[in-house]
């Protein structure tokens, strides 16, 4: 694309684009997001370039490969459009049949087709799909319809036109107003409102002072930020352009972990081409206004999503966070005043301001306005990433659009918010979803990562698991957040192997509240989120450790107990066989029996077991 | 100049001053282990957390660097920053069950015993990060530094190995609040086993006993600018000389 130096030039370039695009002829779109590909998407969409070529298609049909469409459970995902017929679990061997048969033939393929778990019916179209039609797309609506690579993509569809909007017709106080009104709150899990701490930073003394996007996404579950980077990279950046004619940023980062291989490459082909663009750089669009972006990689510490600590790493000083008596909007990056927002925030603003504040503001509710990106992981059917209003329930996300749990089991906890967050019960699957929600239920937004744990899941073990991730991620600074979490995590081992007594248990919540109180930075403060969470909501199930030595889901195997049942037994030998360790003896029909000793409880004579004698508790 | 209260007591000091040093001011003694007075705050170790209550809110915050405003009131003795300091001595002790200096303060503060286990009783270091910033911010050598993180964090030469830019001054010694680090000069060197380092010392051209190291002599040489002749007697004899220099001119 040639360099863009006007708005009016601007304007033609899209509609020019846009023209190009022929509604009715055949494009097909190939995801090629991160779990897309991981599950072969990248294979599927070279073969289609491969096969149009063999069929002498080239004319007839295009190829556009795209960021994550969000239904990861399904994937690779194939939409041919222009009708939008809906392909899921795409298979290279699938590719030649979609040409022959529905792009030449106008046939659908049956067996390609999603078929609705609720009703059992196949599902033709794309927006019938019941995942998609729940939802409001307005972050991840174009990630379905944009090449990331390609910023012609972007700018077809209106791209750049809030950043040309806010360049001609809004001066910087205007859109600080706008975002201000809009209600938008920081995505990054914080909530505080991004138009206040807009607003301070432009007041702020100084003029050098810095835009920061935060994509350190590091929440185990979490992949939101990532799929926006890799799927539509040039909404983050015209966020940030636009931040930064706000606040009179001259210089603007990206950092972003190292581990996102696929965002760094997308953001940086972004980056070059908005340059040559003339989105990025000297004079933009033809102003005075002048920015640049770098991006920045992360090495991987947990730590550096948090502000101080993330400064301190593009500076080249060590991760750790510092004391913030001072708000990073005065000082921040190198000591100057800094925006630092989320992916997500940036990729809102060119919304908010194509669209105004009221209309945005009428999303959502009273308090948290908009739409969120939340990640469904764990024991839930529809594996993937949902964008939905603010206070949509939590049963209407985990069910109706997440499609329930899987194997009929039973919903038993959802942690919401990553490994600092915490355990929500069943009994308030009702709660709406929004900042001070979360917060009341004793868990929190944080990067809108939910992981759903069905019956099988024991809860003692669970917080042990996200405890000894934010343990390990403890930058180690601090005492409580150091030394706290270490003696946390000895306790719950402890609980979790029947070594552990009743005064423990309230050892274990002291800890929770005071390292809550005294920690550095919010790693350590909300670090014993989903102990205390789970002690809140499931205290029952420490106890039965503790008191019974038992766990009540047959998780922590150091206290699981296999014995025979006599009666059920027919002494068939079959497990004194597999036994590794040769603990179970017994004369052939006659009822065997496990040495409590040598059991290494790993399971095999409950398994092999066809009598169902062999008994776990 | 701002006006607060400290422990309900009014006081007036300047912009900019932590709540430490204005609790100092008043008299009011607040336990601490990571700061000195020659450099910027840490808020690492947590042990001089006071209350602090602005309006409607109050909240724990370390004094060594909350920096006061007007209007603040400050509570060194309230039920929740003397939990919160007997927490965090707790933690320490647990950590550091010999050491004398935590000890005394863990006494101070009334705590006898640790709830918490301890994983290494010899352990003397409690991480304040004092050797690694006076190493840094004051001798600008930066022979050491963090490693690792949370549990595992310690203070490192590079590689674990003897280190070129330590220069064996000892401030890291003298600060340490723990006497986790230790200094020997034996048969004309100078060991710092911490660091795994060993270097050569002078000599006195005067009385003949070792002084410091010769690495240490060639950077005060060095950043004073001064001719090298100056620095060949240990101060002890430098002392005698000017004394006789002195009487001679009177």
């Amino acid at each position: 694309m040639k360099r863009i130096d006007s708005i009016s030039q601007l304007e033609k370039t899209k509609t020019a684009l846009a023209d190009k695009r022929d509604p009715s002829k055949t494009c097909i779109t190939v995801c090629k997001g991160t779990g897309c590909s991981a599950s072969g998407g990248a294979g599927v969409a070279d073969r289609f370039i491969t096969e149009i070529k063999k069929k002498k298609l080239a004319g007839k049909v295009s190829v556009r490969t795209t960021g994550c469409h969000g239904f990861c459970e399904q994937g690779p995902l194939v939409v041919v459009h222009p009708k939008g017929i809906f392909y899921n679990k795409v298979s290279d061997n699938d590719v030649s049949e979609i040409l022959s048969k529905t792009v030449v033939g106008g046939e659908v393929i049956e067996r390609l087709l999603y078929i609705d778990p609720a009703t059992g019916k196949r599902i033709v179209y794309e927006k019938d799909v019941p995942f998609y039609k729940k939802q409001t797309r307005l972050l991840f609506g174009n990630n379905g319809k944009i090449d990331p690579t390609d910023i012609e993509d972007y700018v077809a569809l209106g791209g750049y036109g809030s950043l040309g909007k806010a360049l001609s017709k809004m001066a910087p106080g205007d859109i600080i107003d706008t975002v201000k009104g809009s209600g938008l709150r920081g995505r990054g899990g914080g909530g505080f409102s991004t138009g206040k701490k807009w607003a301070s930073c432009q007041k702020a003394h100084g003029t050098e002072k810095y835009i920061i996007c935060n994509a350190d996404e590091g929440d185990p579950g979490a992949f939101q930020d990532r799929s926006l980077l890799e799927g539509n990279p040039h909404s983050v950046l015209e966020g940030m352009i636009i931040g930064a004619y706000a606040i009179g940023a001259r210089e603007g980062y990206i950092y972003v972990r190292n581990e996102y291989p696929l965002a760094v490459k997308h953001i940086r082909v972004a980056i070059k081409q908005a340059g040559e663009s003339g989105f990025i750089g000297k004079n933009i669009l033809g102003s005075d206004f002048s920015f640049t972006i770098k991006v920045n990689r992360g090495g991987g510490a947990f730590v550096c999503g948090e502000s101080s600590a993330l400064f301190a790493s593009i500076e080249g000083r060590l991760g750790e966070p510092r004391f913030k008596h001072v708000h990073a909007t005065e000082k921040g990056l190198w000591d100057k005043p800094t925006v630092l927002n989320n992916v997500k925030t940036w990729a809102t603003i060119p919304i908010v301001i194509d669209k105004g504040a009221d209309w945005f503001a009428r999303i959502g509710t009273d308090r948290s306005k908009g739409t969120m990106i939340f990640s469904l992981v764990g024991k839930i059917n529809n594996t993937g990433l949902a964008e939905v209003p603010m206070g949509i329930t939590l049963h209407k996300l985990i069910f109706d659009i997440g499609g329930g749990i899987p194997n009929g089991k039973r919903f038993k906890a959802v942690q919401t918010g990553g490994p600092s967050g915490g355990c929500i019960p069943e009994k308030l699957l009702d709660l709406q979803v929004d900042y001070e929600g979360l917060t009341e239920a004793g868990s929190m937004m944080g990067s809108g990562s939910f992981i759903i744990m069905d019956e099988d899941t024991c809860m003692v073990d669970i917080a042990k698991y996200f405890l000894s991730f934010t343990m390990d991620e403890s930058c180690g600074k601090c005492t409580p957040c150091r030394e706290g979490t270490m003696h946390m995590y000895n306790i719950l081992k402890d609980i979790t192997e029947g070594k552990a007594t009743m005064e423990d248990l309230d050892t274990l919540e002291d800890l929770g509240r005071m390292i809550k109180e005294t920690s550095l930075c919010q790693l350590g403060t909300s670090a014993p989120n989903p102990i205390l969470s789970t002690l809140r909501y499931f205290k029952s199930e420490y106890e039965a450790h503790i008191k019974d030595k038992k766990c009540p889901t047959g998780v922590c195997r150091k206290l699981l107990q296999y014995s025979i049942d006599k009666e059920k037994c027919t002494g068939c030998t079959v497990c004194a066989k597999k036994c590794p360790v040769s603990a179970i003896s017994g004369e052939k029909k006659k009822a065997h029996k496990i040495d409590k000793e040598i059991c290494t409880k790993c399971g095999v004579c409950y398994e092999v077991c066809k009598f169902d004698a062999v008994k776990a508790g | 100049m701002v006006k607060l209260t400290i422990n309900n007591k009014p006081i007036e000091v300047e912009e900019g001053t932590t709540v430490l040093e204005a609790a100092k001011k008043l008299g009011i003694d607040i336990p601490t282990m990571c700061i000195h007075g020659s450099m910027e705050p840490y808020g690492a170790c947590r042990v001089c957390m006071v209350e602090v209550c602005s309006g409607k809110w109050s909240k724990l915050q370390t004094s060594c660097t909350y920096p006061v405003s007007e209007g603040l009131e400050v509570l060194t003795d309230s039920e929740r920053a003397i939990k919160a300091r007997k927490f965090i001595i707790e933690l320490l002790l647990a950590r550091c069950p010999n050491s004398k200096e935590i000890r005394a303060l863990a006494a101070r503060l009334g705590v006898e015993k640790s709830r918490f286990r301890t994983i290494d009783p010899e352990e003397k270091c409690i991480l304040c990060g004092l050797c690694v910033r006076t190493c840094k911010e004051l001798i600008s050598s930066s022979a050491i530094s963090f490693i690792n993180r949370g549990i595992d964090r310690a203070v490192e030469t590079p590689f674990k190995i003897d280190s070129d830019a330590c220069i064996g001054c000892g401030a890291c010694v003298f600060v340490c609040p723990t006497g986790a680090i230790k200094v020997e000069d034996i048969e004309g060197k100078r060991k710092l086993e911490k660091w795994h380092t060993e270097l050569e010392l002078a000599k006195c051209a005067d009385c003949g006993e070792y002084f410091t190291t010769i690495k240490e002599l060639d950077r005060v040489i060095d950043k004073l600018g001064l001719p090298k002749d100056m620095f060949t007697s240990c101060s002890a004899c430098k002392r005698k000389k000017l004394r006789k220099n002195l009487s001679i001119s009177i």
